[in-house]
């Protein structure tokens, strides 16, 4: 077991650096500089331009940018091109924020996902399950920026309460309640419209997990014996429907970073994924790395953490 | 069970057929779909070739006319639209909405299906590369782990993230577009195609065929590939939707297929400026965007469930 992981351990480290690589040789070989943003701008020379490749080492060889980079990343020195600024003290700040839209949302997601698909399963065939499968699909195929910009108006206008950004703007001198009321309201909506795409997904998934486990003859024995009908539901099958659930967990990571570039666009919240957009459009080379780099990361982990928690959860499984 | 044994089995691609055509909702979609693409071909024919319905026509005086609307007399006469009628309205330029859904009906599809041609381009010659020659060494290292560690690296990539670079840093096109869609959406395809190839490989056919003496691409793509495809071409249905909707929403955040093409994806991102004043700017191309995509996800489940002759009733 110690042997496995630590192997395991091993192969994502080399992983982590050969992705690395090939995110730095794409981010500096496209087309476009931080030194190119601004073309049209009469005041900045050639010899401007100059200083400003030389100050970020972008007329070096790229290896030894790479170099620059691993070092000033190791040591906390890596600051962004745009305003100066550690970058890993920008990326953890946004982190913060990102927080609690991705726990309300997997806390959205994972309460509702359980009781539909249960539900759908037990009664498969049944009105419920068909409505619920046709609502699902319906869920994975609307935009998700659409329906954003839908129920932002509708709770404007209808519920007189502001949802985008963090928080509306002029509350900060309002009494205590008025204030947590607005953040949550701030809160839930984007992070329903996060959990959208996911409630249809993992309900699907619970369903299938819990027909395919439903049909097994350990159930037909339980039922045969004389178990009440909660207790196979609950105590026979559910128990092993959710074993791959326990490798979700770890795979849900990622999005963190990646799931919410369109949310956070829309709600305006200054989460990691506006983070990472905003340095793309402006060449902000040293953020945008770093930030994959701590997606490629996070997902490397997921899977890490998934396969181990299998392995524990799983006595069938044994790890060599 | 036992008479019906006696009967000649049908072939598996004519029981998936059965199986689809009882399916009420998937022969729903798939009937949606057949509309779609003769409208996008029909669409695209009449939008390029006949004046009356060309998108690009700008009518500064019927500037976001509503749908069912008449047109204004002080417009000349070879700027009126159709039958002297915008069907679904007029945008912030007086350009006909109708034409330009017309348009974007074929640029929509056409993004998707090229996407997803590229992306199962990639993961069957991988997937069938990774399956079947997976054994030989390549400077010590197998040829199968090889593709395997390639799959894993791009999918710690966040998928979206990475499109947005790529989109943001290359050249603004709408092959940029397809490609880059199609370049990160073929993993999944691969390794499906792996998987059916490993065990495929080993089957009594295979060894029948090697000892005719096929040559081994033939083998690989005539005997093994098909055998595998009936997930592949689940997974291209379900893609083509994803496609759609991932075009779509890079054109909202700006970097969709560059003007003077419409997509459904611009005409919503320009038009949500004029949420109040011209709601159908955004409500028409969302709703078209929704069921196209609904179409194509129903549809997929469906071939799903048809193909997969444990899932068939």
């Amino acid at each position: 077991m110690v042997r496995f992981t630590l192997r395991q351990i091993g192969q994502r480290l080399v992983l982590l650096v050969v992705i690395s690589i090939i995110s730095f040789a794409m981010v500096h070989l496209a087309p476009g500089e931080p030194s190119l943003v601004d073309p049209s701008n009469p005041r900045l020379k050639a010899e401007d331009v100059a200083k400003i490749r030389a100050a970020f080492h972008l007329d070096e060889p790229l290896y030894a940018q790479y170099g620059y980079w691993v070092r000033d990343l190791a040591t906390g020195r890596l600051v962004s091109f745009k305003d100066g600024q550690p970058v890993v003290g920008k990326i953890w700040e946004r982190f913060l924020n990102s927080l609690p839209l991705f726990l309300t949302g997997t806390v959205i997601t994972w309460l509702l996902s359980f009781p539909v698909g249960i539900r759908a399963a037990v009664a498969r065939g049944s009105t419920f399950d068909r409505a619920t499968t046709f609502a699902a699909f319906a869920m994975i195929s609307i935009p998700g920026f659409f329906l954003a910009y839908l129920l932002i108006l509708w709770t404007v206008t209808h519920l007189q309460v502001s949802v985008v950004g963090m928080r509306t703007f002029g509350f900060e001198g309002v009494s205590g309640w008025f204030r947590v009321n607005d953040r949550l309201w701030h809160l839930v909506v984007p992070s329903i419209m996060s959990a959208f795409a996911g409630i249809a997904v993992l309900s699907r998934y619970v369903r299938s997990q819990m027909v395919e486990v439903l049909a097994q003859d350990y159930v037909r024995t339980a039922r045969a014996k004389g178990v009440p009908e909660e207790a196979v539901t609950y105590g026979h099958a559910l128990r092993n429907a959710l074993l791959p659930f326990i490798t979700m967990f770890g795979l849900m990571l990622p999005a963190l970073i990646g799931g919410s570039v369109i949310f956070e666009t829309i709600f305006a919240w200054p989460g990691m994924g506006r983070l990472g957009y905003d340095a793309i459009l402006s060449r902000d080379f040293p953020v945008v790395l770093t930030i994959n780099f701590f997606a490629a990361a996070l997902t490397l982990a997921g899977t890490l953490v998934s396969d181990l928690l299998y392995a524990v959860a799983d006595p069938r499984i044994r790890l060599e | 069970m036992g008479p019906r044994l006696a009967a000649v089995a049908p072939g598996p691609w004519r029981a998936a057929w059965r199986a689809f055509r009882h399916d009420r909702l998937a022969v729903g979609a798939a009937a949606v779909l057949l509309l779609l693409v003769t409208t996008a071909i029909v669409g695209k024919a009449l939008t390029e070739w006949w004046p009356l319905l060309d998108p690009a026509t700008v009518r500064l005086v019927d500037r976001l006319r509503p749908p069912l609307s008449r047109p204004s007399d002080l417009l000349a006469p070879e700027a009126r639209p159709l039958l002297g009628l915008y069907p679904l309205g007029t945008d912030d330029l007086g350009r006909d909405v109708f034409a330009r859904m017309l348009q974007g009906a074929s640029v929509s599809l056409s993004v998707g299906f090229i996407a997803v041609s590229i992306s199962l381009l990639i993961g069957i010659s991988l997937g069938a590369v990774a399956g079947y020659y997976g054994q030989v060494r390549l400077l010590g290292v197998s040829v199968d782990s090889l593709v395997m560690r390639l799959v894993e690296v791009m999918l710690c990539f966040p998928t979206f993230f990475l499109l947005l670079a790529a989109v943001a840093l290359l050249p603004p096109s709408i092959y940029t577009i397809m490609a880059i869609i199609g370049a990160t959406s073929w993993m999944g395809t691969a390794r499906f195609v792996r998987a059916e190839l490993l065990s495929l490989r080993e089957r009594d056919f295979v060894l029948a065929a090697r000892c005719l003496g096929l040559p081994e691409w033939r083998l690989i793509f005539r005997h093994l590939v098909p055998n595998g495809l009936a997930p592949v071409f689940v997974a291209a249905t379900l893609g083509v939707a994803d496609a759609i909707l991932t075009e779509s929403a890079l054109s909202f955040l700006g970097f969709g297929v560059p003007p003077p093409y419409a997509t459904w994806g611009n005409i919503l991102a320009d038009g949500r400026s004029f949420l109040f004043d011209a709601p159908w700017l955004t409500y028409l191309p969302g709703l078209a965007i929704f069921v196209v995509v609904l179409a194509f996800n129903l549809a997929g489940e469906g071939l799903r469930e048809a193909t997969n002759p444990k899932l068939r009733g």
